[in-house]
């Protein structure tokens, strides 16, 4: 009997799961799950709950929900990956020998990498969104705050979730147009970026969105520490922005077992080649979603996508023939922007989000880049798809390859060369 | 230009103020650019920098971010910002004649 170690019961692990419990026959493959946890996330939903606007309910099921018949699930934390033998220990003593290995174990918040951050102001004054805890603990913070600086601050590049930040804002300042106290709230967002985005044509539309809903940005501000007596952040090149309410997005890393197991790069997160989807450093490993290392955002629709390009390769190299299937780096992703509305973007590895129309059979064409209510049902609506279609590995409408129908191309302005005069 | 003249250099530069074609770049280039962009007397500290951030660029396609940097290359973040104040990572790739860091996405 050979095996597939699936490492990790996130939104990717899951669906690999999934897909391969339908593709294999279980008298000639075991499939094995790990996870240290039992509570499935909604992850997308984090966003919603210092709102109100979501619940904790809202966002957690039990992970064995949506596992198929037959798999084995473990759930233990990983203790470390022996690669060269094809082993991975678990902290619970077990041993798992594998044929295949997928690493899914996904990406998390490090708040002890910034000196003073996990201090005595920590889900006090300073709040995370990107654990249910935290979440939960800015929702009551905020309902009876009576208003002041909320900055936001990334912490440094990557994150999952790179529009996560800027849905955060708009959400704010809409809550507290709605409580009628955005007058007491000053709102600053804080980025290491030297825009309000990863990519120049959206960074300039959701700037424009900043400046019209008075949301102050902060560029290229490399957070050095945080000042929890005097209540500021402080960069490396020690510029300072004081705060009443710091919303910090920390250091996202992966998973601690990768280090254990040396297979993680300074961040953690495991070198994955970009269109393969297989490990750079070992045949039997591959990795998907927010643990790999390629230059895509760490998203679910990233994962979605890569889940399919994964499937078709691990198939091929189990029949020993060539992995041609190559992932395209594609993401697509809601933003919500306040007052019922949201955009959407579409892109890849090559093609920045444009504007334009995007075409779902079925349900109808979305608008890139562009405020819309439809895109705001687009994003409340996913939640239902998540939970009983995605996850679970069913077909969705949605071709991995990131298409190009319905897009517009903006005119590129000239790239400017100069010349300087060196004396 | 006439030979009197030696010391005046007019070099290209990209739409983002690094150097628009690598194989410009000369050791001594690096110190006029050094000096252009503030960054004054290149020190050996410097240049351990700049050859980390060259090589990985050799190997990589790309330069390194601050963490592989402070990681990888033995001067730490603090040490970073005092041998190129104000955004270290574009600074020394400027220095180094390489292009803007890609950065994450």
């Amino acid at each position: 009997m050979k095996r597939i170690v699936i490492l990790g019961a996130g939104t990717a692990g899951t669906m690999m799961l999934n897909k391969l419990s339908k593709a294999l026959d279980p008298k000639e493959w075991k499939l094995t799950i790990v996870d240290k946890e039992e509570d499935h996330y909604y992850q997308p939903g984090f966003l919603f709950i210092p709102f109100g606007l979501y619940k904790k309910e809202d966002v957690i099921k039990p992970k064995s929900n949506f596992f198929p018949k037959g798999a084995e699930v473990i759930y233990s934390p990983i203790d470390r990956i022996d690669a060269d033998q094809s082993t991975v220990y678990l902290q619970n003593d077990q041993t798992l020998n594998y044929d295949y290995l997928i690493i899914a174990t996904g990406t998390e918040i490090i708040p002890e990498e910034i000196e003073g951050m996990k201090e005595e102001l920590w889900h006090t004054s300073i709040f995370d969104f990107y654990t249910v805890e935290g979440a939960v603990a800015l929702a009551e913070y905020l309902k009876d705050w009576e208003g002041g600086k909320m900055v936001l601050n990334i912490a440094e590049m990557p994150i999952k979730c790179p529009v996560a930040p800027l849905e955060f804002v708009f959400l704010a300042d809409d809550y507290f147009k709605k409580k009628g106290m955005r007058d007491k709230v000053d709102i600053t967002l804080v980025t290491p970026l030297d825009a309000a985005f990863t990519k120049p044509v959206a960074a300039k539309s959701l700037g424009g969105f900043l400046d019209e809903k008075d949301i102050n940005l902060v560029t290229e501000f490399n957070i050095g520490r945080v000042d929890n007596e005097q209540k500021k952040i402080v960069s490396w090149d020690e510029r300072e922005v004081d705060f009443d309410l710091l919303v910090s997005i920390p250091t996202n890393m992966g998973s601690k077992a990768i280090e254990r197991s040396r297979l993680g790069d300074e961040l953690n997160f495991v070198p994955t080649d970009k269109h393969t989807l297989r490990s750079e450093a070992h045949e039997n490993i591959f990795v998907i979603g927010d643990a790999t290392n390629l230059p895509s955002s760490k998203a679910g629709s990233v994962a979605h996508f890569e889940s399919d390009i994964l499937f078709e390769n691990l198939m091929s190299a189990i029949k020993g023939e060539p992995l041609e299937a190559s992932f395209d780096g594609h993401a697509n992703c809601f933003i919500e922007s306040g007052g019922g509305k949201g955009l959407l973007i579409d892109f890849n590895y090559d093609v920045e989000p444009l504007p334009g129309k995007f075409p779902i059979p079925g349900i109808g064409p979305f608008t890139l880049l562009k405020e819309t209510r439809m895109n705001h049902f687009g994003k409340m609506g996913f939640k239902w798809l998540y939970w009983n279609a995605l996850i679970k590995g069913r077909e969705l409408p949605l071709e991995p390859q990131m298409s190009m129908a319905g897009k517009e191309i903006p005119e590129t302005e000239k790239q400017e060369t100069k010349t300087l005069n060196l004396n | 230009m006439s030979t009197e003249t030696t010391n005046e250099k007019t070099i290209v530069l990209d739409q983002d103020g690094h150097l628009a074609n690598r194989e410009d770049w000369t050791e001594e280039l690096a110190q006029d650019l050094a000096d252009h962009e503030g960054v004054g007397e290149l020190t050996d500290r410097h240049w351990d920098v700049i050859n980390y951030i060259r090589d990985e660029y050799e190997k990589k396609g790309d330069a390194p971010s601050i963490r592989k940097l402070t990681k990888e290359s033995g001067v730490s973040t603090k040490e970073l910002y005092k041998l190129f104040p104000k955004g270290p990572a574009k600074k020394a790739a400027k220095v180094a004649g390489l292009p803007k860091p890609k950065g994450c996405i």
